[in-house]
């Protein structure tokens, strides 16, 4: 019992190996989330390919490649931010946080363009002119929407949880030997990364 | 006590990171180049290649896999298995529609 005891009071209600187990096993409730919608885009993509081919041409490859390029980097910040936390440099790990932060803004921004183009054009949901393009068509850019659109509401969901890190951080509840939030908060936004990476080729780039 | 509260924190250096992401943007430029050139049915059979690729690497070294007990490493092929049955039997079921 003296072990415990011992125990008790060096570790109160703490287990990091938990907590970062606990993240991936929601992790993986995403991947079954988006692989539903993936499959339901490999379904139609194999039952109307000419007409996803005629669709994808009118997205904006270069703006889903600067997308691409910034939340690769963005992963990449977030992973440092750790290393940073681990070394002690607490001022750098939130300098690395913010600058993830800021390429979060960089996709966003770029999205709310491509969307806005996308609706200004006539393409949205329900809209006349879309419901006038073949089923194929309709399909792609109702997968698009929905797909592109639960990814960026990820985007939105990952800032807010490193805006409440960086809080955590001032109120020195995160420290060089206690950082698992970061970690986990971090395992959430290359989860986000990820599903990018598949998104990308699937969406921008059929020719 | 958990054997696992004394686990040493693997730090991983930041050149490593940069050398990792200069990987991804370097196979993001391929796939880039590759969907421009025409290549029939294999044109989105090497993208999802390469995203495999890509995806591999980002959880390996961004998410720290590589570093996990092996328990991690079951869950997650077991999620992925999971996801390919019902990506098969998906594509199984509708090659008999078809």
């Amino acid at each position: 019992m003296s072990s415990t005891d011992h125990a008790a009071v060096h570790h109160v209600h703490r287990d990091d190996y938990g907590s970062r187990m606990g993240m991936w096993l929601f992790l993986f409730t995403e991947l079954i989330l988006f692989g539903g919608l993936f499959i339901i885009y490999a379904v139609y993509r194999f039952t109307h390919q000419t007409e996803f081919h005629l669709a994808a041409q009118e997205l904006n490859t270069t703006i889903g490649l600067i997308n691409t390029i910034a939340l690769l980097t963005s992963s990449m910040t977030a992973a440092m931010s750790i290393t940073a936390m681990q070394k002690g440099n607490i001022r750098f790990s939130k300098t690395l946080i913010w600058v993830t932060i800021g390429f979060a803004f960089v996709f966003m921004v770029n999205k709310y363009f491509e969307w806005g183009a996308k609706i200004h054009h006539g393409i949205y949901p329900g809209s006349k002119d879309l419901l006038a393009k073949p089923e194929g068509e309709i399909l792609y850019f109702g997968l698009y929407y929905v797909m592109t659109g639960l990814h960026t509401f990820h985007v939105i969901v990952g800032v807010i949880f490193f805006l409440f890190i960086l809080r955590q951080i001032n109120q020195k509840k995160i420290e060089p030997t206690r950082y698992v939030r970061l970690e986990n908060s971090a395992l959430y936004w290359h989860l986000v990364d990820l599903i990018w990476i598949f998104l990308f080729p699937l969406f921008y780039l059929i020719h | 006590m958990s054997e696992h509260q004394h686990e040493e924190a693997h730090v991983i250096e930041y050149g490593n990171y940069i050398f990792i992401w200069l990987g991804l943007l370097a196979f993001t430029g391929i796939t880039v180049t590759v969907s421009g050139i025409d290549l029939g049915n294999w044109t989105i059979v090497i993208a999802l290649l390469i995203a495999c690729v890509k995806s591999w690497y980002v959880l390996n070294y961004f998410m720290h896999m590589k570093y996990e007990d092996v328990v991690f490493k079951i869950f997650i092929l077991t999620a992925l298995f999971t996801f390919f049955i019902f990506l098969g039997f998906t594509f199984w079921d509708y090659s008999f529609v078809r």
